[in-house]
């Protein structure tokens, strides 16, 4: 592929990288042992946003053709950074930008796509109402004068730039017709027409599930070997060690270093980024002895599940992990009474129960973090504290009105609890870290009391960092004797938090594991084949 | 033909309403299934679709007008004046004179939008204000009933008797309507700009990040609105040969109601003109209708936004969601 091989005959991959002595000699190797000339270079970049720096002093470079990984914690200047080349932000004075040849001291959005500068922003920054041809040949309607819009043409570009990624989509429709996967390749799409040298990928695959994030890699591979540089941002550590040939890892707002991939391991990333040691163990223990919360019998939602059994007892962490659309989702919903159950009972301490809307599953005990925080869970302009007691009005109550002196309170003391960083209380939810947004949407449900929490992909758009956070918490609250069921699609999540793992398939659960004696590339090995 | 009805689901559900209410109403009535009433809906609808294409273009672009009906009004007044500095003027200098003012009252709303950066309704809402007190202020509240003669004069470009007795007539506003229609289609579907407009619209930041200059867009936006605004204000000065400050006070929420009943969206990015204009037909057949019928006017406004309901119901939800019996396994995506 693009990456250049001067490291490529070192050693054996891994050799020695997970110790510091190592990691200094390989960083050397990569940041200045490039032998191709680079297509884009950084140097002294600093940006400031509203008093706080956001970029200090970043230098880097990207080579032509080459995959290449920015990793960092959310915060740490990625997407500033990323804004900077194709001239959507301007640095501060004295940066250069050395690009293809040429220097420049900013970019304006017009030299960059005339350059060959494309972006993928994480938000695919698409038009959901223009036709899929339009998106993709956006193009031809730019400029400052009106010309006349040629749709034969802008049709033709569409269609040739979909063949090359091997992809058949109507390009009449309206985009919003399509699922964010196909949204996602519109958007790369848009990024091959005109010739594109360099592109950067914000998060692309944040919402795509694991087949279709195995397409778009090896899109990126593609476009790789075909010399397009592809600069790539992601969580999602696993795949950045798959794609990328080298990895600039940057922490509140430096750089720490550019690496190459090989031999790098997840957990070396995550303490580059973090700045700490991380060593995962799995928390798995038995609650035999305790009494059972819930146990549903032969649940059955035609088309999305099908006849699902499970126990879960006070205390204990029950993981269900499987690819997205499984059914786990819609099972979390079912339990939480957003849907019915075509077949099936579900007990709760014993009794039978029937849901017919969350109120009556919130009244039972049962709270349900959902897997869209962002959209569904939490009210973004609203305030931390009011966010927080929203489904727990009932306690603030003083007389016939909502006293502010118990929510305060309330909410103060939460916040303790699980060690929230904020402002004000009266500070809108917006302004938290995705960590601290999803402490305060725990905080929410644990406000209800309830007797079993169900949390569904508790750590989307949560840093690194801040996760590890999370699960203490969970196991915190599983020690108080709340029963949590623990869903994720990250297999490493549920192995290491959960006392048992269930793998959901295609509706139906398909495998039991229990931590303690499985390994977890055995499960990773099943849910994954 | 399956592509066109889902890409124009709106106009599609637009025009088989009004199939059905034409379809009662020439039932129901005497003389509602004729050409030449047919004719005179398109005569009396000119102004209000002048209007709407307007407004279609500031939607499209994500921003919402509530001033132009009362601007129109100003426009009335300040062209009145204008032409009789000049000695009277005709239909050419009247419409130029007309327009510049309209463009000019639309680009104070753009300037609030997009350099002190108020939202375009409490922009348009406070302009709407201003313009209309100014207007009662300066006028006292008196009609111009003194018009240049070639502006109250009656323009019948063409006219045929037909064998029942009534006469189909195309009268000036249609070609004025008619050329508006087809100008802001032109601008909105073919030109380069118009795309931007509707990309701005759809996703402002999307079309910042491509470098499209968003000023421009608002200027562009509201500019052709205030453009529309002072032609149909002249167009509705011609057609009611006379001036009065407070003729077009409250249009603008009849006018807004038939473009939003034609599919365009209050958050941007969506609308047609074909859309605007079965929008503001739809409402138009329905109070002629109703008029024919002998219902006390008292109800049209009820009836009317009773229509409103339905015709929007019917094209935002699914045919499958609404009749749930009829629907297909594998249908939608």
């Amino acid at each position: 592929m693009g990456s250049p091989g001067c490291w490529a005959g070192f050693g054996r991959p891994g050799m020695s990288l997970q110790n510091g002595i190592g990691h200094t000699f390989m960083h050397q190797l990569a940041t200045t042992g490039g032998s191709e000339k680079p297509l884009l270079s950084l140097h002294d970049i600093n940006m400031t946003f509203g008093g706080v720096k956001a970029l200090r002093n970043v230098s880097c470079d990207v080579r032509p053709g080459e995959a290449h990984c920015l990793a960092g914690e959310s915060g740490c200047g990625k997407s500033p950074l990323i804004k900077i080349t194709p001239g959507v932000s301007r640095p501060a004075d004295g940066a250069s930008i050395e690009y293809d040849g040429e220097t420049y001291s900013h970019m304006s959005p017009v030299t960059a796509q005339d350059r060959g500068i494309q972006v993928i922003w994480q938000d695919l920054a698409l038009f959901p109402e223009m036709s899929v041809a339009e998106n993709i040949a956006f193009q031809t309607v730019l400029g400052r004068w009106p010309k006349p819009v040629d749709y034969g043409r802008m049709r033709k570009i569409a269609t040739d730039a979909l063949e090359r990624l091997g992809i058949t989509l109507d390009v009449d429709l309206p985009l919003k017709e399509y699922a964010i996967a196909q949204r996602q390749i519109v958007a790369i799409a848009r990024a091959l027409v005109g010739e594109a040298k360099l592109v950067f990928m914000d998060e692309p695959t944040a919402s795509l599930t694991q087949s279709e994030t195995d397409h778009l890699l090896d899109i990126v591979r593609g476009l790789s070997a075909a010399g397009v540089a592809v600069v790539f941002v992601s969580h999602r550590l696993a795949e950045v060690l798959e794609i990328s040939s080298r990895i600039t890892v940057l922490r509140d707002g430096a750089l720490v270093g550019v690496y190459p991939a090989a031999g790098m391991t997840q957990s070396r990333i995550t303490e580059l980024m973090t700045g700490k040691t991380f060593d995962q163990q799995v928390r798995a223990k038995s609650r035999q002895d305790q009494p059972v919360v819930l146990e549903v019998k032969g649940l059955s939602r035609p088309g999305q599940f099908d006849d699902i059994s499970l126990t879960v007892r006070r205390g204990e962490t029950l993981g269900i992990t499987g690819l997205l659309g499984a059914g786990r989702t819609e099972l979390a919903q079912t339990l939480f009474g957003m849907l019915q159950p075509a077949a099936g009972t579900i007990m709760l301490d014993g009794k039978p129960v029937r849901f017919s809307s969350n109120r009556d599953a919130i009244k039972a005990g049962v709270a349900y973090l959902s897997e869209d925080r962002l959209s569904l869970g939490l009210i973004q302009p609203q305030s931390i504290s009011d966010n927080l007691v929203i489904s727990s009005l009932g306690k603030i109550v003083s007389g016939r009105f909502l006293s502010d002196e118990r929510k305060r309170k309330l909410v103060a003391g939460w916040i303790t609890d699980l060690g929230v960083k904020i402002g004000l209380q009266g500070d809108a939810i917006s302004t938290l870290s995705g960590g601290n947004q999803q402490r305060i949407a725990i905080a929410k449900w644990l406000a209800t009391d309830p007797k079993l929490l169900i949390l569904d992909a508790p750590t989307v758009g949560v840093d690194v960092g801040a996760r590890a956070g999370i699960f203490d918490i969970v196991a915190k609250l599983a020690d108080t004797g709340l029963a949590i069921i623990l869903i994720s699609d990250e297999v490493p999540e549920v192995y290491f938090n959960a006392d048992r793992v269930l793998h959901m398939a295609q509706g139906r659960i398909v495998g039991s594991y229990d931590p303690r004696s499985v390994s977890l590339a055995e499960i990773e090995g099943a849910v994954y084949a | 033909m399956r592509s066109f009805t889902r890409t124009h689901a709106t106009e599609v559900a637009l025009l088989a309403v009004i199939a059905v209410i034409c379809t009662v109403l020439s039932f129901a009535t005497a003389n509602f299934f004729s050409l030449g009433n047919a004719f005179d809906l398109l005569n009396t609808s000119s102004v209000n679709i002048i209007f709407a294409v307007g407004l279609l273009v500031v939607l499209v672009a994500g921003g919402i007008d509530i001033s132009f009906a009362v601007a129109a009004s100003v426009v009335q007044y300040g062209t009145a004046i204008a032409l009789g500095w000049i000695g009277g003027g005709g239909w050419v200098s009247g419409l130029v004179i007309a327009g510049s003012l309209g463009i000019c009252l639309g680009a104070i709303n753009a300037l609030l939008i997009h350099r002190f950066r108020i939202i375009s309704i409490v922009a348009t809402i406070s302009t709407f204000n201003i313009y209309f007190g100014l207007l009662m202020f300066f006028t006292k509240g008196v009609s111009i009933y003194d018009l240049p003669e070639w502006l109250t004069d009656r323009v019948v470009l063409f006219e045929h008797e037909m064998a029942d007795g009534s006469w189909i007539e195309i009268t000036l506003p249609v070609l004025v309507m008619a050329l508006c229609v087809i100008a802001t289609w032109v601008l909105i579907t073919r030109t380069t700009t118009g795309r931007q407009l509707y990309a701005f619209g759809d996703n402002p930041e999307g079309a910042r990040r491509f470098g499209i200059n968003i000023g421009a867009m608002q200027f562009i936006a509201f500019g052709w609105l205030g453009l529309m605004a002072g032609i149909g204000g002249l167009v509705q000065a011609h057609y009611a040969q006379e001036v009065v400050p407070n003729a077009l006070y409250g249009r603008e929420l009849d006018v807004l109601a038939a473009v939003v009943l034609g599919g365009a969206r209050l958050g941007g990015g969506k609308g047609s003109v074909l859309g605007c204009v079965l929008g503001v037909l739809l409402i138009a057949i329905t109070q002629n209708g109703l008029n024919l019928m002998g219902v006390s006017p008292f109800a049209f406004k009820m009836i009317v936004g009773a229509i409103i309901l339905i015709a929007i119901t019917l094209s935002n939800t699914s045919i499958e969601r609404l009749l749930p019996f009829v629907s297909q396994k594998g249908a939608r995506r």
